[in-house]
């Protein structure tokens, strides 16, 4: 049967890890490619990799880095932040990144979904959705997170699908940092509505939440930063856990 | 030509394991630098070549594949391979849409295949997620490539069509329905799954695949 992934982000900045608590106040959380190695050997299934460099520099900084990660890594991983253009994919991809992640870009030019997919194929274009909950209604937001737009959720989702994405990257900006658990409801009705995966993120806290998304959220995946990074959540303890609760994983 | 040197540079000294010598086909489809890598971290430095002789010459031929079916059959045309690979005498191991490419047909795209498995491939129906991403397991194993390997042992894949089952079928994998995740026939092997990301267990098979 085909497992539950469980999938640590390492937000990137000029090379170097740092997490963003409700994507703002930085912290250093280490050497990626150490991080990497160590999420790979705890049993990691997939790794993702934000980079959130605001320079030409610190992107080049970021490509160097993903060709050392593969040098050294075994398991897939997908790199994503500030990709808006098929060079940029195909550079990605050349240093041996598995998947990339578009995001406001995708939002501003729809058809970049489809360029990406036709040319690289599915499998390796994951569509990572920030989307924060006003008065009932999901509305996609921009920019990290800090530019609201009146694109809804759902209908956004199952454009990406039908333009050739290959995965969703579901963030709740309502769950994302307060360690309360994911937006299951919204993630359930995603995967009901929707034929590719779907990955939950934002508001990983304990095991619980992992077990809860994973059954009322009916994810394929979930991803979370901070818990892992500092410790909080052991990678085997966690998968564990999940098994003991009849959810398959990787052991 | 400078194509040729500055591959010819890369592949000596070595290439080697026990002093055998692996060439990546390179025909332009899917990630080959991460089996490059792979290979690498068991010691071996894999060329990547779309050159006939140096394809012929290697001792190990490893055939990858990722992205779409018939713009990838075009690819291996156009450079004609497609005449190459089905002749080549040597162990041939095909990953992923590669191993696809090896069978008699595949509908994606309508592509007719070099048809070297007796197995057609189709698309997973709408029952299940699709494309299937992430670890499932292997089962039934009946080969040495997977020599060392336990039953049930999880691999990486990420595909939207399977192999169906034929007498060729060297494992087995469920996702919605029973299908080949690998194949044999005499020197051609073909896995569905990505043993260059599925942790120190794909890196086995890939060891194995060496010690043919």
């Amino acid at each position: 049967m085909l497992t539950k992934r469980i999938i640590p982000c390492l937000d990137i900045k000029n090379g170097r890890t740092v997490k963003g608590v409700n994507f703002v106040d930085l912290r250093d959380a280490g050497d990626p490619v150490e991080l990497a190695k160590q999420y790979a050997d705890y049993g990691a299934d997939e790794l993702v990799f934000l980079d959130i460099s605001a320079t030409l520099e610190g992107r080049g900084t970021t490509l160097e880095m993903v060709l050392h990660v593969a040098e050294q890594v075994n398991i897939p991983f997908t790199v994503g932040g500030g990709i808006s253009s098929v060079e940029h994919v195909d550079a990605l991809l050349q240093c041996g990144a598995d998947k990339v992640s578009v995001n406001s870009s995708a939002v501003k030019r729809p058809e970049l979904i489809n360029e990406l997919s036709n040319k690289f194929g599915s499998q390796c274009i994951v569509v990572a959705i920030d989307a924060k909950e006003v008065d009932g209604q999901w509305k996609v937001h921009l920019a990290g997170g800090s530019i609201p737009t009146d694109v809804d959720l759902f209908e956004w989702a199952k454009e990406v699908q039908d333009r050739g994405a290959g995965e969703i990257l579901f963030t709740s900006m309502n769950h994302d940092g307060t360690k309360n658990g994911f937006a299951n409801e919204a993630l359930a009705k995603l995967s009901s509505e929707l034929h590719i995966p779907i990955i939950a993120s934002g508001g990983a806290g304990n095991v619980q939440h992992f077990i809860d998304t994973f059954t009322e959220g009916r994810s394929d995946a979930a991803l979370a930063a901070s818990v892992f990074h500092f410790g909080e959540i052991p990678i085997p303890d966690l998968k564990k856990e999940l098994k003991a609760n009849n959810i398959e994983v990787r052991l | 030509m400078s194509d040729f040197k500055d591959l010819s540079k890369n592949s000596s000294p070595s290439g080697t394991l026990d002093g055998a010598s692996v060439v990546i086909i390179n025909y332009g489809a899917g990630n080959i630098k991460s089996i490059q890598f792979a290979f690498k971290r068991l010691g071996v430095d894999a060329i990547l070549s779309n050159n006939p002789e140096e394809i012929l010459a290697a001792d190990k031929i490893i055939f990858p594949g990722v992205g779409e079916a018939s713009s990838a059959m075009k690819m291996l045309k156009e450079s004609g391979l497609d005449k190459l690979i089905p002749e080549l005498k040597q162990p041939v191991l095909g990953i992923c849409l590669g191993m696809q490419l090896l069978c008699l047909s595949t509908e994606e795209g309508n592509t007719k295949g070099l048809g070297i498995f007796q197995s057609h491939v189709k698309r997973f129906s709408d029952d299940v997620k699709v494309p299937q991403m992430g670890w499932n397991v292997i089962k039934d194993l009946k080969s040495n490539l997977f020599k060392g390997i336990k039953e049930n042992e999880y691999m990486y894949l990420v595909h939207s069509y399977y192999a169906e089952h034929c007498q060729e079928t060297i494992a087995k994998t469920d996702y919605g329905i029973n299908y080949a995740s690998a194949l044999q026939h005499e020197n051609f092997y073909g896995v569905q799954f990505h043993p260059e990301k599925s942790g120190i267990e794909g890196q086995k098979v890939l060891k194995n695949f060496l010690a043919l």
